[in-house]
């Protein structure tokens, strides 16, 4: 089954990747068609394994000041600061909906 | 007209009170220059990674226990993705999957009708809760039309307390919220200060009939304290009441409140609803923790959490320290809520209960009525009290001893309160308060005071 237009649109929406071009939705494709050989498999009564870590053992820190104060190092990378404030746009900038923006996916 | 059935959920955001960050090692402070207690990691730069802060889990495990919950030996850490400018990352770290507690419970008093001599208990029952990293702050400005972001609170440890719908108005949610509080400053896990941003509340409010079932529920964000929070509720429950009459339907929405208009305003966002991609957290393996039985042999004590030690060292919570005032003292139970509302006033009264020969049921209201009302008067916590326990322990002493009447003793609290160093006695003396038991003196003035009526 091919992934349809809206799924790749709310993809772009969420994720803001590109698809580009119909390679980009090919290789999305085969990635799918490669995961659904899991169903292959019966896991009935099988726990998810969701990371190779999960026998390793989670490290806990002490709860000591080691790091920050490094304010000039990080505003460095900034485009726009004022004061030693990041600058952002007032809110965010969805991607235009489908219709309206240039992008290779068809509408329906 | 059929009546309508209020129903409250809460999710409550504490910020735990630790040193450093819930995965890194930058200061957690409020008020510092921005951006200065910014780590490499808060700040989303590639090549880093997150370090869980153990104390930040003894604190979650710290509330679990004191809000009866179940704590998950085995709790995963899970990203929740959403764009927006105080977010580095993209994405925060949270626990949906499984959290460390869940399946708890939380009881809270109320009074009936405002009256403090009739009191109810309710419970509330907790979902869960859940370890996550607080998000950056951003400031808006809109005269240039730009958004100014200080991560200095990116990245901080909060505790994300859940619930249940199970609250009908603003009084038990308020009844609620500031018990949590009470528990959260008694432990420790967080100072719970709610004008500090330290304790954020976001309340659910649906109505339907009885017997139907539950309605569309909105959410209500921006309430800042616990006064603003039963407004808001009770506005938004009013408001769907009149919405639902009239005809209309209520949208599953999230809605702002207004504390200077004190109403709710439609947050609808743009872009339509969020769908935030939960996946597991891939840089860290699930959290383990560990009980007196299941304690590993083998292991860095730095690195096992032991449930069951953690459990011992509990203090003391709100709801038992009540009871132990009212056992121990004989005050009425209503007595005990006040004394553990306001911080540090039930040290003060033992403190007087142990240096006077009064009994407590008579200190306590010198506490409650006349030094309490004085603080309010003045805007002063009992920190800042002029009058210290010795001095009123003094004070209540001399009343005891018969060598000063009541209507004195208030006279003398009210120098007292001048801050002026001047001890009980002092002023007794100075202003000739003492009770005269000397017969033949009172015969004196007795006199005179029938002479002087004569002559006039």
């Amino acid at each position: 089954q091919n992934v349809s237009v809206e799924v790749l649109d709310h993809l772009e929406h969420l994720a803001l990747v590109d698809f580009r071009d119909a390679e980009g939705v090919e290789r999305l494709q085969k990635a799918i068609q490669f995961a659904d050989q899991l169903h292959e498999v019966n896991t009935d009564g099988v726990e998810p394994m969701d990371s190779v870590l999960e026998d390793r053992c989670l490290y806990l820190r002490e709860d000591d000041v080691t790091e920050g104060n490094c304010t000039k190092e990080l505003l460095e990378n900034a485009k726009e600061k004022v004061e030693e404030y990041f600058v952002a746009p007032p809110g965010n900038i969805p991607l235009p909906k489908l219709g309206e923006r240039e992008t290779f996916l068809q509408g329906s | 007209l059929a009546p309508w059935v209020p129903v409250v959920g809460l999710e409550i955001h504490a910020q735990i009170s630790s040193n450093s960050k819930l995965f890194s090692g930058s200061q957690v402070q409020f008020a510092a220059p921005p951006n200065s207690l910014v780590s490499f990691f808060d700040a989303s730069l590639p090549g880093t990674l997150p370090v869980l802060n153990r104390r930040c889990v003894e604190a979650a495990v710290m509330t679990g226990l004191a809000l009866n919950c179940s704590i998950n030996k085995k709790s995963l850490f899970d990203r929740k993705h959403y764009f927006y400018a105080d977010l580095p990352a993209g994405y925060q770290i949270t626990q949906q999957r499984v959290p460390i507690a869940v399946n708890g419970s939380l009881s809270y008093s109320l009074c009936i009708d405002n009256k403090m001599s009739q009191m109810v208990t309710k419970t509330v029952r907790i979902k869960q809760i859940q370890l996550e990293q607080d998000s950056g702050k951003s400031l808006h400005d809109d005269t240039r039309n730009q958004t100014l972001v200080d991560l200095n609170r990116a990245g901080v440890g909060l505790m994300e307390v859940v619930m249940e719908p199970d609250m009908c108005c603003g009084e038990e949610a308020a009844a609620a919220v500031r018990e949590l509080q009470l528990i959260l400053q008694t432990l420790g896990s967080s100072q719970a200060v709610m004008a500090e941003g330290q304790l954020r509340v976001d309340a659910n409010v649906s109505v339907h009939h009885p017997g139907e079932p539950y309605g569309v529920r909105t959410e209500v964000k921006n309430i800042n304290s616990i006064r603003f929070l039963a407004k808001a509720i009770d506005y938004e429950i009013q408001r769907q009441i009149e919405e639902l009459e009239n005809g209309g339907t209520i949208l599953n929405e999230t809605r702002a409140f207004d504390s200077k208009l004190g109403c709710t305003i439609s947050m609808r966002d743009k872009e339509g609803k969020q769908d935030y991609r939960f996946m597991p957290e891939p840089n860290l393996p699930p959290l383990i923790l560990y009980d007196a039985k299941s304690l590993p042999a083998n292991m860095n004590h730095q690195q096992v959490i032991n449930i069951d030690w953690i459990h011992e060292r509990l203090p003391d919570l709100p709801s038992v320290k009540r009871e132990k005032l009212v056992e121990q003292y004989g005050v009425l139970p209503e007595h005990s809520f006040t004394l553990l509302n306001e911080d540090g006033l039930a040290e003060f009264f033992e403190n007087v209960v142990k240096q006077t020969q009064m009994k407590p049921k008579k200190v306590i209201g010198w506490i409650l009525q006349d030094l309490l009302s004085y603080l309010k008067q003045h805007s002063l916590t009992v920190k800042e009290s002029p009058v210290s326990p010795s001095l009123l322990a003094d004070l209540l002493n001399l009343l005891e001893k018969k060598e000063i009447s009541s209507t004195a003793a208030k006279q003398v609290l009210a120098e007292l309160w001048k801050g002026e160093g001047k001890t009980p006695l002092e002023i007794v003396k100075e202003q000739k308060l003492q009770l005269l038991e000397d017969q033949k003196e009172l015969e004196q003035i007795c006199q005179a005071v029938i002479d002087r009526q004569e002559n006039e």
